[in-house]
């Protein structure tokens, strides 16, 4: 598990894999995909460097805490974007009703309130796996 | 023409579907297990494509591997070999 080609060759995949997880949330609307893969995809590069670099090194960059809170805030900012439909006098999660513009069709901002929602859960997605397999892998040590 | 080779695709991904877990019941370590779990939901996700649902595909390839990845995880905790 600790072999230096593994090592080099993570460190050279992984940054492109973050980037097609967050590509796969931001593009949820427009292309196949969505919040819940590319949030699995973000978290799996940081399980991948956790399993390769061990856990220790990957507490130093993220710590649990933070992970939980980076859950949390994902929950909360969904309740967030859903409480401006009631904030400005229509119902819960109301988009284009609530007066917010939705953009060209077709460009990556065009769904109104989707893309910030989408982004929410994909952190929540990201954080979740990543916290399991943290737990997972610290019931093992002790 | 086209509707003939998409029927022997489908035919070879489906048998190799039923290969794949037939398989999976005959290993006894369970990290092979967890592998070829891994190998049959990538034949799943190359059916969904096939099936023009790309975005079944995504996830199924995504969430596949992640809970094969947990598995490995799990297995390494409570041991390489089944009852």
């Amino acid at each position: 598990m600790r072999d230096f080609v593994l090592k080099r060759v993570v460190a050279l995949v992984l940054p492109f894999v973050t980037m097609l997880g967050l590509y796969v949330i931001f593009h949820g609307h427009l292309s196949p995909g969505g919040s819940f893969s590319g949030g699995i995809i973000t978290g799996l590069s940081m399980i991948a460097f956790s399993l390769v670099f061990g856990l220790d090194r990957s507490q130093e960059k993220i710590s649990e805490r933070m992970m939980t809170l980076i859950e949390s805030f994902g929950a909360l900012w969904y309740g967030a974007m859903g409480l401006v439909g009631i904030l400005r006098g229509t119902s819960f999660l109301m988009n284009k009703g609530a007066g917010i513009p939705l953009g060209e069709p077709g460009k990556l901002y065009s769904g109104g309130l989707i893309l910030l929602i989408t982004l929410g859960v994909g952190l929540k997605v990201a954080s979740t796996m990543v916290t399991l397999f943290v737990s997972l892998m610290e019931e093992e040590e002790e | 023409m086209n509707a003939h080779i998409a029927d022997l695709l489908n035919v070879v991904v489906l048998s190799s579907l039923v290969a794949i877990a037939i398989a999976v019941s005959y290993v006894k370590d369970l990290l092979y297990a967890a592998i070829l779990l891994g190998a049959y939901s990538l034949v799943i996700a190359l059916i969904w494509l096939l099936m023009n649902a790309p975005d079944l595909a995504i996830t199924e390839a995504a969430a596949g591997i992640g809970m094969t990845t947990l598995m490995i995880a799990v297995i390494s905790k409570i041991g390489r070999k089944g009852e």
